[in-house]
Protein backbone atom coordinates (compact mmCIF):
# COMPACT_ATOMS: atom_id res chain seq x y z
CA UNK A 1 0.00 0.00 0.00
CA UNK A 2 1.61 3.19 -1.21
CA UNK A 3 0.75 6.67 0.02
CA UNK A 4 -2.37 8.04 -1.63
CA UNK A 5 -0.50 10.90 -3.28
CA UNK A 6 1.59 8.39 -5.23
CA UNK A 7 -1.38 6.97 -7.14
CA UNK A 8 -1.92 8.88 -10.39
CA UNK A 9 -4.66 8.06 -12.94
CA UNK A 10 -3.77 7.13 -16.52
CA UNK A 11 -4.78 9.47 -19.36
CA UNK A 12 -7.98 7.61 -20.25
CA UNK A 13 -9.04 7.31 -16.64
CA UNK A 14 -8.35 10.99 -16.15
CA UNK A 15 -10.77 11.97 -18.93
CA UNK A 16 -13.49 9.80 -17.46
CA UNK A 17 -12.88 11.17 -13.97
CA UNK A 18 -13.01 14.74 -15.26
CA UNK A 19 -16.34 14.10 -16.99
CA UNK A 20 -17.83 12.40 -13.95
CA UNK A 21 -18.90 15.46 -11.87
CA UNK A 22 -20.52 17.09 -14.92
CA UNK A 23 -22.46 13.94 -15.71
CA UNK A 24 -23.42 13.53 -12.06
CA UNK A 25 -24.82 17.08 -11.78
CA UNK A 26 -26.84 16.67 -14.99
CA UNK A 27 -28.14 13.30 -13.87
CA UNK A 28 -29.17 14.59 -10.44
CA UNK A 29 -30.98 17.52 -12.08
CA UNK A 30 -32.75 15.22 -14.54
CA UNK A 31 -33.90 12.81 -11.82
CA UNK A 32 -35.08 15.59 -9.51
CA UNK A 33 -36.79 17.47 -12.33
CA UNK A 34 -38.56 14.37 -13.55
CA UNK A 35 -39.72 13.58 -10.03
CA UNK A 36 -41.16 17.08 -9.58
CA UNK A 37 -42.77 17.18 -13.02
CA UNK A 38 -44.41 13.80 -12.35
CA UNK A 39 -46.24 15.36 -9.38
CA UNK A 40 -46.89 18.83 -10.88
CA UNK A 41 -46.56 19.12 -14.69
CA UNK A 42 -46.49 22.96 -14.52
CA UNK A 43 -43.59 23.09 -12.06
CA UNK A 44 -41.50 26.20 -12.67
CA UNK A 45 -38.52 25.50 -10.46
CA UNK A 46 -36.92 22.61 -12.32
CA UNK A 47 -38.09 22.60 -15.94
CA UNK A 48 -37.27 19.71 -18.28
CA UNK A 49 -34.51 20.04 -20.86
CA UNK A 50 -37.16 20.15 -23.58
CA UNK A 51 -38.62 23.28 -21.98
CA UNK A 52 -35.15 24.88 -21.89
CA UNK A 53 -34.70 24.18 -25.55
CA UNK A 54 -38.13 25.51 -26.48
CA UNK A 55 -37.60 28.75 -24.52
CA UNK A 56 -34.13 29.23 -25.89
CA UNK A 57 -35.23 28.77 -29.52
CA UNK A 58 -38.10 31.16 -28.92
CA UNK A 59 -35.74 33.82 -27.53
CA UNK A 60 -33.15 33.27 -30.22
CA UNK A 61 -35.33 33.03 -33.31
CA UNK A 62 -38.42 35.22 -32.79
CA UNK A 63 -38.48 39.00 -32.76
CA UNK A 64 -39.61 40.46 -29.46
CA UNK A 65 -42.45 42.93 -29.95
CA UNK A 66 -41.48 45.41 -27.25
CA UNK A 67 -37.84 45.84 -28.31
CA UNK A 68 -38.03 44.68 -31.93
CA UNK A 69 -34.96 42.48 -31.43
CA UNK A 70 -33.99 38.82 -31.19
CA UNK A 71 -33.79 38.94 -27.39
CA UNK A 72 -31.15 36.26 -26.83
CA UNK A 73 -28.70 37.68 -29.31
CA UNK A 74 -29.45 41.24 -28.36
CA UNK A 75 -28.81 40.49 -24.67
CA UNK A 76 -25.58 38.71 -25.57
CA UNK A 77 -24.43 41.58 -27.77
CA UNK A 78 -25.13 44.23 -25.13
CA UNK A 79 -23.41 42.31 -22.33
CA UNK A 80 -20.39 41.41 -24.40
CA UNK A 81 -20.02 44.99 -25.57
CA UNK A 82 -19.97 46.21 -21.99
CA UNK A 83 -17.62 43.44 -20.94
CA UNK A 84 -15.13 43.94 -23.79
CA UNK A 85 -15.08 47.71 -23.43
CA UNK A 86 -14.56 47.45 -19.69
CA UNK A 87 -11.92 44.75 -19.95
CA UNK A 88 -10.15 46.45 -22.85
CA UNK A 89 -9.92 49.80 -21.10
CA UNK A 90 -8.79 48.08 -17.89
CA UNK A 91 -6.12 46.07 -19.70
CA UNK A 92 -4.80 49.11 -21.54
CA UNK A 93 -4.76 51.24 -18.38
CA UNK A 94 -3.15 48.39 -16.47
CA UNK A 95 -0.46 47.96 -19.08
CA UNK A 96 0.43 51.62 -19.48
CA UNK A 97 0.18 52.66 -15.84
CA UNK A 98 1.59 49.39 -14.52
CA UNK A 99 4.70 49.60 -16.68
CA UNK A 100 5.31 53.30 -16.13
CA UNK A 101 4.73 53.18 -12.39
CA UNK A 102 6.50 49.87 -11.98
CA UNK A 103 9.57 50.84 -14.00
CA UNK A 104 10.24 54.51 -13.20
CA UNK A 105 11.25 54.95 -9.54
CA UNK A 106 9.86 58.45 -9.10
CA UNK A 107 6.44 57.48 -10.46
CA UNK A 108 6.56 54.36 -8.34
CA UNK A 109 7.25 56.30 -5.14
CA UNK A 110 4.39 58.64 -5.99
CA UNK A 111 1.67 56.26 -7.13
CA UNK A 112 2.28 52.81 -5.68
CA UNK A 113 0.70 53.52 -2.26
CA UNK A 114 -2.14 55.37 -3.97
CA UNK A 115 -2.97 52.42 -6.23
CA UNK A 116 -2.73 50.06 -3.27
CA UNK A 117 -5.31 52.13 -1.37
CA UNK A 118 -7.44 52.68 -4.48
CA UNK A 119 -7.70 48.96 -5.18
CA UNK A 120 -9.23 48.39 -1.74
CA UNK A 121 -12.32 50.54 -2.44
CA UNK A 122 -15.23 48.12 -2.99
CA UNK A 123 -16.46 48.97 -6.52
CA UNK A 124 -20.10 48.15 -5.84
CA UNK A 125 -20.10 50.59 -2.93
CA UNK A 126 -19.25 53.43 -5.29
CA UNK A 127 -21.80 52.33 -7.90
CA UNK A 128 -24.32 54.93 -6.69
CA UNK A 129 -21.65 57.62 -7.13
CA UNK A 130 -21.08 56.38 -10.68
CA UNK A 131 -24.80 56.49 -11.41
CA UNK A 132 -24.98 60.03 -10.05
CA UNK A 133 -21.94 61.18 -12.01
CA UNK A 134 -22.40 59.33 -15.29
CA UNK A 135 -26.13 58.74 -15.38
CA UNK A 136 -27.82 55.39 -15.79
CA UNK A 137 -26.47 54.71 -19.30
CA UNK A 138 -23.59 52.67 -20.62
CA UNK A 139 -20.81 54.89 -19.26
CA UNK A 140 -21.48 54.15 -15.61
CA UNK A 141 -21.54 50.39 -16.28
CA UNK A 142 -18.21 50.46 -18.09
CA UNK A 143 -16.67 52.72 -15.46
CA UNK A 144 -17.82 50.22 -12.84
CA UNK A 145 -15.98 47.38 -14.60
CA UNK A 146 -12.86 49.50 -15.02
CA UNK A 147 -13.08 50.59 -11.41
CA UNK A 148 -13.32 47.01 -10.28
CA UNK A 149 -10.65 45.45 -12.47
CA UNK A 150 -8.07 48.03 -13.49
CA UNK A 151 -6.46 48.38 -10.02
CA UNK A 152 -5.88 44.63 -9.86
CA UNK A 153 -4.35 44.55 -13.35
CA UNK A 154 -2.18 47.60 -12.64
CA UNK A 155 -0.80 46.03 -9.49
CA UNK A 156 -0.24 42.69 -11.18
CA UNK A 157 1.67 44.33 -14.05
CA UNK A 158 3.69 46.36 -11.55
CA UNK A 159 4.66 43.18 -9.70
CA UNK A 160 5.71 41.56 -12.97
CA UNK A 161 7.82 44.59 -13.87
CA UNK A 162 9.45 44.46 -10.45
CA UNK A 163 10.24 40.77 -10.89
CA UNK A 164 12.32 41.31 -14.03
CA UNK A 165 15.88 40.63 -12.81
CA UNK A 166 17.94 43.79 -12.27
CA UNK A 167 20.70 42.09 -14.28
CA UNK A 168 18.57 42.30 -17.43
CA UNK A 169 17.98 46.02 -17.00
CA UNK A 170 21.68 46.68 -16.34
CA UNK A 171 22.60 44.56 -19.33
CA UNK A 172 20.19 46.50 -21.53
CA UNK A 173 21.84 49.73 -20.43
CA UNK A 174 25.30 48.38 -21.25
CA UNK A 175 23.91 47.60 -24.70
CA UNK A 176 23.07 51.28 -25.06
CA UNK A 177 19.30 51.16 -24.53
CA UNK A 178 17.47 54.33 -23.47
CA UNK A 179 14.43 54.28 -21.18
CA UNK A 180 11.93 54.03 -24.02
CA UNK A 181 13.86 51.17 -25.63
CA UNK A 182 14.01 49.31 -22.33
CA UNK A 183 10.26 49.74 -21.88
CA UNK A 184 9.40 48.69 -25.44
CA UNK A 185 12.12 46.07 -25.91
CA UNK A 186 12.61 44.48 -22.51
CA UNK A 187 9.73 45.26 -20.15
CA UNK A 188 6.67 45.29 -22.44
CA UNK A 189 7.26 41.93 -24.15
CA UNK A 190 7.92 40.22 -20.83
CA UNK A 191 4.84 41.77 -19.23
CA UNK A 192 2.40 40.86 -22.03
CA UNK A 193 1.94 37.16 -21.13
CA UNK A 194 1.29 38.16 -17.53
CA UNK A 195 -1.20 40.80 -18.67
CA UNK A 196 -3.12 38.18 -20.61
CA UNK A 197 -3.11 35.95 -17.54
CA UNK A 198 -4.42 38.69 -15.29
CA UNK A 199 -7.15 39.53 -17.80
CA UNK A 200 -8.08 35.84 -17.70
CA UNK A 201 -8.23 35.95 -13.93
CA UNK A 202 -10.35 39.12 -14.09
CA UNK A 203 -12.98 37.58 -16.36
CA UNK A 204 -15.03 36.33 -13.43
CA UNK A 205 -14.99 39.70 -11.69
CA UNK A 206 -15.78 41.48 -14.96
CA UNK A 207 -18.89 39.34 -15.47
CA UNK A 208 -19.87 39.99 -11.87
CA UNK A 209 -19.78 43.75 -12.43
CA UNK A 210 -21.60 43.55 -15.77
CA UNK A 211 -24.42 41.53 -14.28
CA UNK A 212 -24.60 43.65 -11.14
CA UNK A 213 -24.83 46.85 -13.17
CA UNK A 214 -27.40 45.35 -15.53
CA UNK A 215 -29.46 44.05 -12.63
CA UNK A 216 -29.87 47.57 -11.33
CA UNK A 217 -30.56 49.43 -14.54
CA UNK A 218 -30.41 48.57 -18.23
CA UNK A 219 -32.53 48.17 -21.35
CA UNK A 220 -31.10 44.76 -22.11
CA UNK A 221 -28.30 42.37 -21.40
CA UNK A 222 -27.86 38.87 -20.08
CA UNK A 223 -27.87 40.00 -16.45
CA UNK A 224 -30.82 42.32 -17.05
CA UNK A 225 -32.84 39.46 -18.53
CA UNK A 226 -32.09 37.10 -15.67
CA UNK A 227 -33.15 39.63 -13.08
CA UNK A 228 -36.20 40.63 -15.11
CA UNK A 229 -37.65 37.14 -15.47
CA UNK A 230 -36.85 36.29 -11.83
CA UNK A 231 -40.25 37.84 -10.94
CA UNK A 232 -42.00 35.13 -12.92
CA UNK A 233 -39.84 32.32 -11.51
CA UNK A 234 -38.82 31.69 -15.13
CA UNK A 235 -36.14 29.13 -14.46
CA UNK A 236 -36.46 28.03 -18.10
CA UNK A 237 -34.80 31.36 -19.02
CA UNK A 238 -32.50 31.82 -16.07
CA UNK A 239 -30.74 28.45 -16.15
CA UNK A 240 -29.93 28.49 -19.91
CA UNK A 241 -28.71 32.09 -19.56
CA UNK A 242 -26.41 31.10 -16.70
CA UNK A 243 -25.09 28.20 -18.75
CA UNK A 244 -24.59 30.52 -21.75
CA UNK A 245 -22.68 33.07 -19.63
CA UNK A 246 -20.51 30.27 -18.28
CA UNK A 247 -19.83 29.02 -21.80
CA UNK A 248 -18.94 32.53 -23.02
CA UNK A 249 -16.57 33.01 -20.08
CA UNK A 250 -14.96 29.65 -20.76
CA UNK A 251 -14.49 30.45 -24.45
CA UNK A 252 -12.90 33.79 -23.64
CA UNK A 253 -10.56 32.18 -21.17
CA UNK A 254 -9.62 29.51 -23.69
CA UNK A 255 -9.14 32.09 -26.44
CA UNK A 256 -6.87 34.21 -24.28
CA UNK A 257 -4.83 31.15 -23.32
CA UNK A 258 -4.39 30.21 -26.96
CA UNK A 259 -3.47 33.79 -27.80
CA UNK A 260 -0.77 33.85 -25.13
CA UNK A 261 0.63 30.52 -26.32
CA UNK A 262 0.70 31.62 -29.96
CA UNK A 263 2.06 35.13 -29.44
CA UNK A 264 4.58 34.40 -26.69
CA UNK A 265 6.01 30.93 -27.30
CA UNK A 266 9.10 31.67 -25.19
CA UNK A 267 6.94 32.10 -22.10
CA UNK A 268 5.76 28.49 -22.27
CA UNK A 269 9.28 27.17 -22.79
CA UNK A 270 10.35 28.90 -19.61
CA UNK A 271 7.46 27.43 -17.66
CA UNK A 272 8.20 23.91 -18.91
CA UNK B 1 43.96 51.85 -25.63
CA UNK B 2 41.98 51.49 -22.44
CA UNK B 3 43.32 52.27 -19.02
CA UNK B 4 41.33 52.17 -15.82
CA UNK B 5 42.23 54.10 -12.70
CA UNK B 6 40.55 53.76 -9.31
CA UNK B 7 41.55 56.73 -7.21
CA UNK B 8 41.01 56.24 -3.46
CA UNK B 9 37.55 54.69 -3.92
CA UNK B 10 35.31 54.11 -0.90
CA UNK B 11 31.86 52.59 -0.73
CA UNK B 12 29.77 53.08 2.38
CA UNK B 13 26.15 52.23 3.09
CA UNK B 14 24.97 54.48 5.92
CA UNK B 15 27.26 53.38 8.77
CA UNK B 16 28.63 50.25 7.10
CA UNK B 17 31.92 50.49 5.21
CA UNK B 18 32.17 47.96 2.38
CA UNK B 19 35.23 49.16 0.46
CA UNK B 20 37.90 51.55 1.61
CA UNK B 21 41.00 53.08 0.08
CA UNK B 22 40.85 51.12 -3.17
CA UNK B 23 43.60 52.34 -5.47
CA UNK B 24 44.31 50.64 -8.74
CA UNK B 25 45.83 51.51 -12.09
CA UNK B 26 45.14 49.09 -14.86
CA UNK B 27 47.05 49.06 -18.16
CA UNK B 28 45.60 48.49 -21.59
CA UNK B 29 44.63 44.93 -22.54
CA UNK B 30 44.87 43.55 -19.02
CA UNK B 31 42.85 40.61 -17.78
CA UNK B 32 42.20 41.61 -14.20
CA UNK B 33 40.74 39.01 -11.86
CA UNK B 34 39.30 40.03 -8.49
CA UNK B 35 39.30 37.30 -5.86
CA UNK B 36 38.33 37.27 -2.22
CA UNK B 37 36.05 35.58 0.31
CA UNK B 38 32.26 35.69 -0.10
CA UNK B 39 30.51 38.89 0.89
CA UNK B 40 33.67 40.94 1.13
CA UNK B 41 32.81 43.38 -1.63
CA UNK B 42 34.22 41.90 -4.84
CA UNK B 43 30.92 42.32 -6.61
CA UNK B 44 30.48 45.80 -5.15
CA UNK B 45 33.78 46.74 -6.74
CA UNK B 46 32.56 45.42 -10.08
CA UNK B 47 29.28 47.29 -9.68
CA UNK B 48 31.22 50.49 -9.13
CA UNK B 49 33.09 49.89 -12.37
CA UNK B 50 29.75 49.29 -14.05
CA UNK B 51 28.17 52.43 -12.51
CA UNK B 52 25.42 50.23 -11.16
CA UNK B 53 26.44 51.88 -7.89
CA UNK B 54 28.31 55.10 -7.18
CA UNK B 55 31.44 55.32 -5.02
CA UNK B 56 30.79 57.33 -1.88
CA UNK B 57 34.31 58.77 -2.07
CA UNK B 58 37.02 58.83 -4.71
CA UNK B 59 36.66 58.50 -8.44
CA UNK B 60 36.99 56.00 -11.27
CA UNK B 61 38.59 57.01 -14.56
CA UNK B 62 38.60 55.18 -17.87
CA UNK B 63 41.15 56.61 -20.31
CA UNK B 64 41.57 59.58 -17.95
CA UNK B 65 37.87 60.48 -18.09
CA UNK B 66 35.51 59.97 -15.12
CA UNK B 67 33.06 57.19 -15.93
CA UNK B 68 29.42 57.99 -16.64
CA UNK B 69 27.14 57.83 -13.61
CA UNK B 70 24.97 55.11 -15.20
CA UNK B 71 25.79 51.93 -17.15
CA UNK B 72 26.78 52.76 -20.73
CA UNK B 73 27.80 50.91 -23.86
CA UNK B 74 31.55 51.35 -23.28
CA UNK B 75 31.40 48.77 -20.49
CA UNK B 76 29.94 45.39 -21.39
CA UNK B 77 28.88 42.91 -18.74
CA UNK B 78 28.12 39.24 -18.24
CA UNK B 79 26.51 38.21 -14.96
CA UNK B 80 26.35 34.77 -13.44
CA UNK B 81 22.68 34.51 -14.45
CA UNK B 82 19.90 36.49 -16.16
CA UNK B 83 22.17 38.38 -18.54
CA UNK B 84 20.25 37.36 -21.66
CA UNK B 85 16.70 38.27 -22.61
CA UNK B 86 14.33 35.28 -22.41
CA UNK B 87 11.85 36.75 -24.93
CA UNK B 88 14.35 37.01 -27.78
CA UNK B 89 15.86 34.23 -29.82
CA UNK B 90 19.61 33.68 -29.64
CA UNK B 91 20.11 35.71 -32.81
CA UNK B 92 17.66 38.35 -31.60
CA UNK B 93 19.60 38.71 -28.36
CA UNK B 94 22.86 39.35 -30.18
CA UNK B 95 21.25 41.83 -32.57
CA UNK B 96 19.64 43.90 -29.80
CA UNK B 97 22.49 46.26 -28.94
CA UNK B 98 23.31 47.60 -32.42
CA UNK B 99 19.60 47.98 -33.19
CA UNK B 100 19.06 50.01 -30.05
CA UNK B 101 22.03 52.20 -30.92
CA UNK B 102 20.93 52.70 -34.52
CA UNK B 103 17.13 52.93 -34.25
CA UNK B 104 16.14 55.01 -31.22
CA UNK B 105 12.36 54.76 -31.66
CA UNK B 106 11.66 51.36 -33.17
CA UNK B 107 14.73 49.55 -31.87
CA UNK B 108 14.69 47.54 -35.09
CA UNK B 109 16.57 47.56 -38.40
CA UNK B 110 15.02 46.79 -41.78
CA UNK B 111 16.28 45.74 -45.18
CA UNK B 112 19.97 45.87 -46.02
CA UNK B 113 20.97 47.21 -42.63
CA UNK B 114 19.25 44.31 -40.96
CA UNK B 115 20.87 41.76 -43.25
CA UNK B 116 24.29 43.27 -42.64
CA UNK B 117 23.77 43.13 -38.87
CA UNK B 118 22.40 39.62 -39.11
CA UNK B 119 25.50 38.37 -40.87
CA UNK B 120 27.70 40.13 -38.32
CA UNK B 121 25.71 38.55 -35.47
CA UNK B 122 25.85 35.14 -37.12
CA UNK B 123 29.62 35.42 -37.48
CA UNK B 124 29.88 36.19 -33.78
CA UNK B 125 27.58 33.30 -32.90
CA UNK B 126 29.72 31.07 -35.09
CA UNK B 127 32.73 32.26 -33.12
CA UNK B 128 31.21 31.32 -29.74
CA UNK B 129 29.82 28.05 -31.14
CA UNK B 130 26.11 28.90 -31.10
CA UNK B 131 25.41 29.22 -34.83
CA UNK B 132 23.30 26.05 -34.80
CA UNK B 133 21.07 27.41 -32.04
CA UNK B 134 20.47 30.85 -33.58
CA UNK B 135 16.67 30.38 -33.74
CA UNK B 136 16.27 28.91 -30.27
CA UNK B 137 15.18 30.78 -27.15
CA UNK B 138 17.62 31.10 -24.23
CA UNK B 139 15.47 28.82 -22.05
CA UNK B 140 16.22 26.03 -24.54
CA UNK B 141 19.99 26.41 -24.03
CA UNK B 142 22.22 24.90 -21.37
CA UNK B 143 23.87 27.13 -18.78
CA UNK B 144 27.17 27.22 -20.64
CA UNK B 145 25.46 28.08 -23.93
CA UNK B 146 23.57 30.90 -22.25
CA UNK B 147 26.85 32.36 -21.00
CA UNK B 148 28.34 32.07 -24.50
CA UNK B 149 25.32 33.95 -25.76
CA UNK B 150 25.74 36.63 -23.09
CA UNK B 151 29.36 37.03 -24.19
CA UNK B 152 28.43 37.37 -27.85
CA UNK B 153 25.68 39.83 -26.96
CA UNK B 154 28.15 42.02 -25.06
CA UNK B 155 30.95 41.71 -27.62
CA UNK B 156 28.91 42.89 -30.58
CA UNK B 157 28.96 46.36 -28.97
CA UNK B 158 32.79 46.30 -28.97
CA UNK B 159 33.05 47.54 -25.35
CA UNK B 160 36.29 49.05 -24.07
CA UNK B 161 35.97 47.01 -20.91
CA UNK B 162 34.22 43.70 -20.40
CA UNK B 163 33.07 43.05 -16.84
CA UNK B 164 32.42 39.46 -15.79
CA UNK B 165 30.65 38.76 -12.48
CA UNK B 166 31.37 35.11 -11.61
CA UNK B 167 30.40 34.17 -15.15
CA UNK B 168 31.29 30.49 -14.75
CA UNK B 169 30.05 30.06 -11.18
CA UNK B 170 26.98 28.02 -12.12
CA UNK B 171 28.64 25.80 -14.75
CA UNK B 172 29.88 22.23 -14.49
CA UNK B 173 33.65 21.66 -14.62
CA UNK B 174 33.81 20.50 -18.25
CA UNK B 175 31.78 23.42 -19.56
CA UNK B 176 33.79 25.76 -17.39
CA UNK B 177 37.01 24.58 -18.94
CA UNK B 178 35.81 25.22 -22.47
CA UNK B 179 34.48 28.61 -21.39
CA UNK B 180 37.92 29.50 -20.02
CA UNK B 181 39.41 28.73 -23.40
CA UNK B 182 36.78 30.81 -25.18
CA UNK B 183 37.10 33.85 -22.94
CA UNK B 184 40.86 33.70 -23.22
CA UNK B 185 40.71 33.61 -27.01
CA UNK B 186 38.12 36.37 -27.21
CA UNK B 187 40.28 38.53 -24.97
CA UNK B 188 43.26 38.04 -27.29
CA UNK B 189 41.23 38.63 -30.45
CA UNK B 190 39.36 41.73 -29.36
CA UNK B 191 42.30 43.36 -27.56
CA UNK B 192 40.05 44.64 -24.78
CA UNK B 193 40.35 44.92 -21.04
CA UNK B 194 38.53 42.32 -18.98
CA UNK B 195 37.70 42.59 -15.30
CA UNK B 196 36.42 39.36 -13.80
CA UNK B 197 35.19 38.52 -10.32
CA UNK B 198 35.56 34.94 -9.16
CA UNK B 199 36.11 32.93 -6.01
CA UNK B 200 37.95 30.20 -7.88
CA UNK B 201 41.68 30.66 -7.31
CA UNK B 202 42.88 28.35 -10.06
CA UNK B 203 40.57 30.01 -12.54
CA UNK B 204 41.94 33.39 -11.48
CA UNK B 205 45.55 32.48 -12.10
CA UNK B 206 44.78 30.53 -15.26
CA UNK B 207 43.02 33.42 -16.97
CA UNK B 208 44.25 36.61 -15.35
CA UNK B 209 47.27 38.66 -16.28
CA UNK B 210 46.77 40.43 -13.01
CA UNK B 211 45.05 39.10 -9.93
CA UNK B 212 44.01 41.22 -6.97
CA UNK B 213 42.73 39.83 -3.70
CA UNK B 214 40.14 41.92 -1.88
CA UNK B 215 39.95 41.49 1.87
CA UNK B 216 39.55 43.35 5.15
CA UNK B 217 42.96 44.26 6.49
CA UNK B 218 41.53 45.60 9.75
CA UNK B 219 38.74 44.07 11.73
CA UNK B 220 36.98 45.23 14.86
CA UNK B 221 35.28 42.20 16.45
CA UNK B 222 32.87 44.50 18.31
CA UNK B 223 31.89 46.41 15.19
CA UNK B 224 32.56 44.41 12.02
CA UNK B 225 30.94 47.10 9.90
CA UNK B 226 33.51 49.73 10.92
CA UNK B 227 36.19 48.75 8.43
CA UNK B 228 35.83 47.94 4.78
CA UNK B 229 37.73 45.74 2.40
CA UNK B 230 40.56 46.89 0.19
CA UNK B 231 43.11 45.39 -2.17
CA UNK B 232 45.05 43.04 0.10
CA UNK B 233 47.42 41.56 -2.49
CA UNK B 234 48.20 42.33 -6.08
CA UNK B 235 49.82 39.68 -8.25
CA UNK B 236 51.17 40.06 -11.71
CA UNK B 237 49.99 36.68 -12.86
CA UNK B 238 51.65 36.78 -16.28
CA UNK B 239 54.71 38.90 -16.79
CA UNK B 240 54.52 41.55 -19.42
CA UNK B 241 57.23 39.89 -21.43
CA UNK B 242 55.35 36.59 -21.36
CA UNK B 243 52.18 38.26 -22.51
CA UNK B 244 53.92 40.20 -25.25
CA UNK B 245 55.53 37.06 -26.45
CA UNK B 246 52.14 35.35 -26.43
CA UNK B 247 50.73 38.14 -28.54
CA UNK B 248 53.69 37.86 -30.87
CA UNK B 249 53.13 34.13 -31.14
CA UNK B 250 49.47 34.65 -31.91
CA UNK B 251 50.25 37.12 -34.65
CA UNK B 252 52.85 34.87 -36.17
CA UNK B 253 50.39 31.99 -36.11
CA UNK B 254 47.82 34.12 -37.93
CA UNK B 255 50.41 35.11 -40.51
CA UNK B 256 51.37 31.49 -41.02
CA UNK B 257 47.76 30.48 -41.61
CA UNK B 258 47.22 33.19 -44.22
CA UNK B 259 50.45 32.25 -45.96
CA UNK B 260 49.54 28.60 -45.97
CA UNK B 261 46.06 29.16 -47.32
CA UNK B 262 47.29 31.63 -49.95
CA UNK B 263 49.89 29.14 -51.03
CA UNK B 264 47.52 26.20 -51.27
CA UNK B 265 45.08 28.15 -53.42
CA UNK B 266 47.59 29.76 -55.76
CA UNK B 267 49.96 26.98 -56.76
CA UNK B 268 48.79 23.56 -55.80
CA UNK B 269 52.08 21.69 -55.74
CA UNK B 270 51.65 17.99 -55.39
CA UNK B 271 52.52 17.08 -51.85
CA UNK B 272 52.19 20.77 -51.31
CA UNK B 273 52.50 23.01 -48.40
CA UNK B 274 55.25 21.65 -46.26
CA UNK B 275 58.09 23.91 -47.46
CA UNK B 276 56.27 27.14 -46.59
CA UNK B 277 55.11 25.82 -43.25
CA UNK B 278 58.62 24.80 -42.36
CA UNK B 279 59.88 28.20 -43.42
CA UNK B 280 57.50 30.18 -41.25
CA UNK B 281 57.74 27.93 -38.26
CA UNK B 282 61.38 28.65 -37.59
Amino acid sequence: MRRIINYAPRVGVRVILAALPFVAVLAIYLIASNARLAIEPNDKLMPAFATFWATLTRLATTIDKATNQYLFWWDTWLSLQRLFLGLGISALAGLVLGILVGFIPYLRATFEPFFAAFSLIPPLAVLPILFILFGLGEVSKIVLIVFGIAPFIIRDVMLRVASIPAEQIIKAQTLGANTWQMISGVVLPQVMPRLIDSVRLSLGAAWLFVIAAEAITAEGGLGYRIFLVRRYLAMDVILPYVAWITLLAFLMDWGLRRLAAAAYPWDRIKAA
Amino acid sequence: MTTIILDNVWKEYEDRVVLERVNLALDDHEFLVIIGPSGVGKTTLLRLLLSQEQPSRGRILIDGEPIASEPTADRGVVFQRYSVFPHRTVLGNVMLGPQWAGAPILGRFFGARRRELESRAMALLERVGLADSARKYPAQLSGGMQQRLALAQALIMKPKVLLLDEPFGALDPGTRKSMHQLVRELWEENAMTIVMVTHDLSEAFLLGTRVIAVDRPRNDPQAPERFGATIASDFEAKFRSVRDSRRFEAEREKLRLTLVSADSTQNSLPGGISPVRALVKD
